[in-house]
Parts: structure tokens; C-alpha cells; sequence
């Protein structure tokens, strides 16, 4: 039962979210190498574009934006699921055959946050890197020997490392603020909204939080 | 049957049960029945532990409830099914993973033995071929009725019931009142209904329970309610214009 449900919540988390994060991570690569593009020139090289789309989508784009923004998807749709599931009185259901409701409900959801959704963010990150190439291309901004050079000098393998422990440790966040709320719903349909909404709230909030507080710690 | 002992219980200042004693006998319908707002359905939540009273102890057959180890208490609650007021069938299961639900979690029995205690509830309930029909496919009626399957699943020894007829048209409601009944009897369980339909009341009930202010203000036989003498209970009887006529 456990597994059914634990692969149940790796399809909501996972498989429903890459349409959103592969368009988040190629738009935001391309107007990132745009960008970088338009303020280079003179004494800045051109591999600059390529160098810092990378940092960019490994340090900060993929590792904090794309838990944001699937805090506002799957925070949401988490938050009010549980809140649901509390008004219409089937976490009552659970408890009263003898379930420990918390456990049944909301362990599967922490646990498919915390491979879901780091898989996600690595996957956003080579996306933004590559779309950003597929730009500079595109426009001739650069060309595929400066990107490719941009891409790959001063590469720090613990950047990558940084990146991904922030993004386990937000994935817990996120998914337990919100299963928090929803669990902990009481009224009816407008405390579910409410529920969603301060799912949502206080995950970002946190997130950004600890995002100051890792930052400091790690690098 | 189930003992509740000077059950009292209060959200801030508002004293919700004060001090109720009652029993709920075993192979009966025992209704509990009050005003909104009465204390009902506190006095069932303390009853089946989704709430913890303030003092008071409820004893299921000898064995108290109210200072049982969590362990001991997720014991019981095997042997406790409950029909709620929604429903609250599982929105992502269909009937048959509805019904089957306890049966997985609890019970060491096979898929293929799973299976067929699964169509014999839903066969006791007349529901037979609505496996696959998820809850929002289903008519209130049904719901309860699939609500009814999923609380008998695992032979329950005590069954509570929390307003099986709101919602329900009267002809739905008499077939909700006699497969409680039925399933009652046949299963000899100690069976507790919450409601404010008066029309149930003297349909399928058993034995009757007043709860008016906190407090069990009166108590007795289905035979006895039309005559008791208790004024808050009449009051609430004979509330409508169908039960003044009734009055002997």
C-alpha cells in the first residue's frame, strides 16, 4: 500500500511537473544568455555569456526558483488535497480504522519531494545551459566555442553539490509546510483555498529563508 | 456494548458534554438524538477517541478505552466501523479499493479471499457490479451505502453511524435505516446512530438516548419516547407538524 502510494505521489510530483519546469528552465536559460549577451563587450569576453548562464542556473535559478515555483504547483495541490480529505472527513476514516493518518498521508509525499524533485532541478539546470547555447546560436551572440568555453571554465564540481543540497533540503520544505497545512485544515471549502494559500506563502517564505541561511553556511 | 462514564468535555469556556453516562447495548440500535449543537457529535468523537474527553472514561465491553496505550487503542479501532455523515469515501479509490481498503491494511487474507469479502459487502448493501464506480459517480445514496460496506468489512463488533440520512430522500433513507438495522442484528453489534430525523428515530431504533445541553436528559425504549414526560424531549419530538399529528 505504502509503495502504490509512494509511486503515486512520484507521478503527481515528477512526471506532472516536467512540462512546467522544462519550459521554466529553457525560457529562462535563453533570456539569461540574452541578457548576459547585452551587457558584455570591451574588456568582458564574450565566453562570459556561456560562464554565466552555467552559474546562474546552478547556483541560483534551478536550485531555488524551480522549488519555488513547484511550491506554488505542488505545495498547492498537496496542501489542498490533505485540507479536503480533512473536511470531507476521510482522515477521520483513517484514524478511526486504526491508521496513523499522518504517516499514511503525508510520508509518501516528503518522500517523493525528496527524489522527485532534485531529479527536476538537475534536469532544469542542463535544459537552461542548453536552450541558452540554442539562443546564442540562434542570434549570434556567441558562437559554440565561446559558449562551450564559457560553459566549462572554472567549473566547480561542489557548486553542483551546493546546488543539490539546497534543493533536498527546500523539496522538505516544501512538501512538509504544505502537507502541514492541509493536514491541519479545519472548516470547510474557503479554509482549504486558505490552507492552499498559506501552503504556498510560507513555503516561499522559508525557502527564501533558508536559501540565505545555506548560502552562508556552504559556500 | 459501550459504557460511557461521567464524560465531560469543553472547547475554552463552552462546556460541551457535561458528565455523561450512558450505555449502548450490544445486538441493538442505540440512537443518540439532541438538537444542533447538543453534544452528539462531541460525545461520538470522545467515544471513538477522535477526541479526548476532559474526564470520564468509556469502556468498550470491560476494556477501557479512555486509558489504553495508543497500540492497545489502534486494537480496538479494528473492531470499530464507521458510517460518517459525507460519506468520506476515499475520492481516489474506486468502490471495490473503498471497501477493500481496511481489508488491506488490517487483515492477513489473500487478494482472492480480499475479493470476495469485498463482493459479499457490497452484495450485503445491494451494490454488487459498482466496483469500479469512483464516489463522485455515485448518488448519496450509494455513498452511504458503499460507506456501509466499507465500515462492515472487517466484522466490526461496534458500529457508529453519524447522520446516515442527511441529505437523502425519504424512500433512500428507510433503505439506509433497515440495512442498519439488519446488519445490526445479524451481525450482533453494538450499533450507535447519531440523527435529528424523528421519522428514523421511530423507524430503527432500539433503544433512544436525549442529549439536550451537554447532558443525557433522557433515556429509554423506541416504545417509550411518544410518551415520555420529559418537556425538553417533547419539545424536540414534536417539533414538527407530521409528529404533533402522531401524538398519542
Amino acid at each position: 500500500m505504502f509503495r502504490r502510494l509512494l509511486v503515486q505521489e512520484m507521478g503527481t510530483m515528477g512526471n506532472d511537473s516536467i512540462g512546467i519546469v522544462v519550459l521554466l528552465a529553457t525560457f529562462m536559460g535563453a533570456v539569461m544568455c540574452l541578457q548576459t549577451a547585452h551587457q558584455v563587450g570591451g574588456w568582458i569576453p564574450i565566453y562570459t555569456i556561456g560562464f554565466t548562464v552555467r552559474q546562474t542556473m546552478i547556483l541560483e535559478f534551478s536550485p531555488t526558483l524551480i522549488p519555488i515555483i513547484l511550491a506554488g504547483k505542488v505545495g498547492s495541490n498537496i496542501a489542498s488535497q490533505l485540507g479536503t480529505m480533512r473536511v470531507t472527513e476521510q482522515i477521520d476514516a483513517l484514524e478511526i480504522m486504526g491508521v496513523n493518518s499522518a504517516c499514511h498521508l503525508v510520508l509518501p509525499k516528503i518522500i517523493a519531494g525528496f527524489f522527485c524533485i532534485p531529479v527536476l532541478v538537475v534536469m532544469s539546470m542542463f535544459l537552461g545551459i542548453a536552450s541558452g547555447a540554442g539562443i546564442a546560436l540562434l542570434t549570434g551572440v556567441s558562437s559554440m566555442a565561446d559558449y562551450q568555453y564559457g560553459i566549462q571554465v572554472d567549473f566547480k564540481s561542489y557548486d553542483v553539490i551546493y546546488a543539490l543540497t539546497k534543493t533536498t533540503v527546500f523539496a522538505l520544505i516544501m512538501t512538509s509546510v504544505s502537507a502541514y497545512h492541509g493536514y491541519f485544515t479545519e472548516g470547510g471549502a474557503l479554509d482549504v483555498a486558505r490552507s492552499s494559500t498559506k501552503a504556498v506563502v510560507y513555503s516561499a517564505v522559508i525557502i527564501m529563508i533558508s536559501n540565505l541561511v545555506l548560502t552562508q553556511i556552504l559556500l | 456494548m459501550i459504557e460511557l462514564r461521567t464524560i465531560s468535555k469543553s472547547f475554552g469556556d463552552q462546556n460541551v458534554l457535561n458528565r455523561v453516562n450512558t450505555t449502548f447495548q450490544q445486538g441493538k440500535v442505540n440512537f443518540v438524538i439532541g438538537r444542533s449543537g447538543s453534544g452528539k457529535s462531541v460525545m461520538t468523537k470522545c467515544t471513538v477517541g477522535l477526541l479526548e474527553p476532559d474526564e470520564g472514561q468509556v469502556i468498550y465491553d470491560g476494556r477501557n478505552f479512555t486509558e489504553m496505550s495508543l497500540k492497545e487503542r489502534k486494537e480496538i479501532r479494528k473492531e470499530i466501523g464507521m458510517l460518517f455523515q459525507g460519506s468520506a469515501l476515499f475520492d481516489s479509490m474506486n468502490v471495490e479499493e473503498n471497501v477493500m481498503f481496511p481489508l488491506k491494511m488490517f487483515s492477513q487474507m489473500s487478494k482472492a479471499e480480499m475479493r470476495e469479502r469485498v463482493e459479499h459487502c457490497l452484495h450485503r448493501v445491494e451494490l454488487n457490479g459498482s466496483n469500479n464506480k469512483v464516489p463522485s459517480e455515485l448518488s448519496g445514496g450509494m455513498q452511504k451505502r458503499v460507506g456501509i460496506a466499507r465500515a462492515i468489512a472487517m466484522n466490526p463488533r461496534y458500529l457508529f453511524c453519524d447522520e446516515p440520512n442527511s441529505g437523502l430522500d425519504p424512500q433512500t433513507a428507510i433503505v439506509i435505516d433497515n440495512l442498519i438495522v439488519d446488519i445490526t442484528k445479524e451481525y450482533n453489534m453494538t450499533t450507535v446512530v447519531i440523527s435529528h430525523d424523528m421519522n428514523s428515530v421511530i423507524e430503527a431504533s432500539d433503544t433512544i438516548h436525549f442529549l439536550h445541553q451537554g447532558e443525557v436528559a433522557w433515556a429509554g425504549d423506541n416504545s417509550e419516547i411518544m410518551t415520555a414526560s420529559s418537556q425538553t424531549l417533547n419539545d424536540f419530538v414534536y417539533a414538527s407538524k407530521l409528529m404533533q399529528r402522531m401524538r398519542p
